[in-house]
């Protein structure tokens, strides 16, 4: 009976950290009611850009979570964009063009960028072979201690005693 | 080979060092982003002039490479770079142009009004457009575009002396000569 009363309880609880979990993204975006698309179907595809893109006054957040004004008028530009006809692909080009790269959240794969997205791979790799070359010299048996000489438990005694004083 | 490994940490903190020596070096700011517009035509744009002034054309102002200075009443490095604006344009005669930057007209006037004004003519981008379409993601942003009207050089912030007597008027100069 206890059992089913707390099993209940944690259900409860699981439920409303999923619920939360469901509703994080759209408690985090600043996109304000006026600024957004008459069409959800542009609507959406503008929010699914706006995640992808750098705020570059907070540099740490994406224009759809960031009230800094300029975040705003990247939002607005992008929504024109693509009321106006623009892919996706094209309306972040356009942004691009004028920001440069960074403004991308997700890097683009070119020399400039080959150490950010592979370099933890080769460190992962310098680590597996750290760790086989130390495995390998690593002695395989422990050999057996060998027994005290009796000399040698005489003054382990001596000391033993001494401690006791 | 034991002993190069005994110097592996050794060769990563020198690296350590390395990348910390450059990115920490005095005058470099690791937020300042590199912009995507250097050596790209500068953006068109016609904009209302301030005070019933002619209106501020792109196509207007080339011929001659020439100075942008985006700037806003609101905005409080810019009135630490204006001093050194109003030297620009009174001692070393730098075409310098302003663009008010998501301003009320009336205040980037009071603004000129009070600190005097160092612009040949000023616009006004209400909405921030034009300084979006250039690039820009806080004001003063200054560029430095030739007589083709391709953008030369951004300077983020305000400028200081020693960044327009060793950088900015030399570009002028080299780029009044070509």
């Amino acid at each position: 009976m206890r059992d089913g009363k707390a099993m209940r309880r944690l259900f409860r609880a699981l439920a409303l950290a999923g619920a939360m979990l469901l509703l994080a993204p759209f408690a985090a975006s600043a996109v304000e009611p006026k600024e957004r698309l008459p069409d959800p179907a542009l609507e959406s595809r503008a929010r699914t850009i706006g995640a992808e893109l750098r705020c570059l006054v907070c540099q740490n957040e994406s224009i759809d979570e960031s009230g800094a004004d300029l975040a705003h008028d990247i939002r607005i530009f992008v929504r024109e964009r693509l009321a106006a006809g623009d892919t996706d692909t094209k309306a972040i080009q356009a942004v691009v063009q004028r920001y440069g790269a960074f403004v991308l959240l997700k890097p683009p794969v070119e020399p400039a960028t080959l150490v950010l997205w592979y370099g933890p791979f080769l460190l992962v790799a310098a680590g597996l072979i750290g760790t086989a070359i130390w495995l390998r010299r690593r002695p395989s048996v422990v050999t057996e201690a060998t027994p005290l000489t009796t000399e040698e438990k005489r003054q382990l005694d001596g000391l033993m005693r001494e401690n006791d004083v | 080979m034991k002993r190069a490994f005994f110097l592996l940490p050794l060769v990563i903190f020198l690296v350590i060092v390395g990348y910390f020596s450059i990115s920490l070096r005095p005058g470099h700011d690791s937020h300042e982003i590199p912009s995507a517009m250097i050596s790209q035509p500068a953006p068109g744009f016609d904009l209302a002039g301030l005070n019933d002034s002619k209106p501020l054309v792109l196509d207007e102002l080339k011929g001659h490479p020439f100075v942008i200075n985006f700037f806003a009443s609101w905005c409080v490095p810019c009135r630490v770079e204006h001093p050194l604006l109003m030297r620009m344009a009174a001692q070393n005669h730098v075409p310098l142009y302003g663009i008010a930057y998501k301003d009320k007209p009336e205040d980037s006037a009071r603004l000129l009004a009070t600190f005097g004004d160092p612009y040949r003519r000023v616009g006004i981008d209400r909405d921030g457009r034009t300084g979006l379409n250039f690039g820009v993601y806080g004001v003063p942003e200054t560029y430095v575009i030739d007589g083709a009207g391709i953008i030369r050089k951004r300077f983020v912030g305000p400028l200081n002396a020693v960044t327009v007597d060793k950088e900015l008027l030399p570009l002028l100069k080299q780029l009044g000569q070509s």
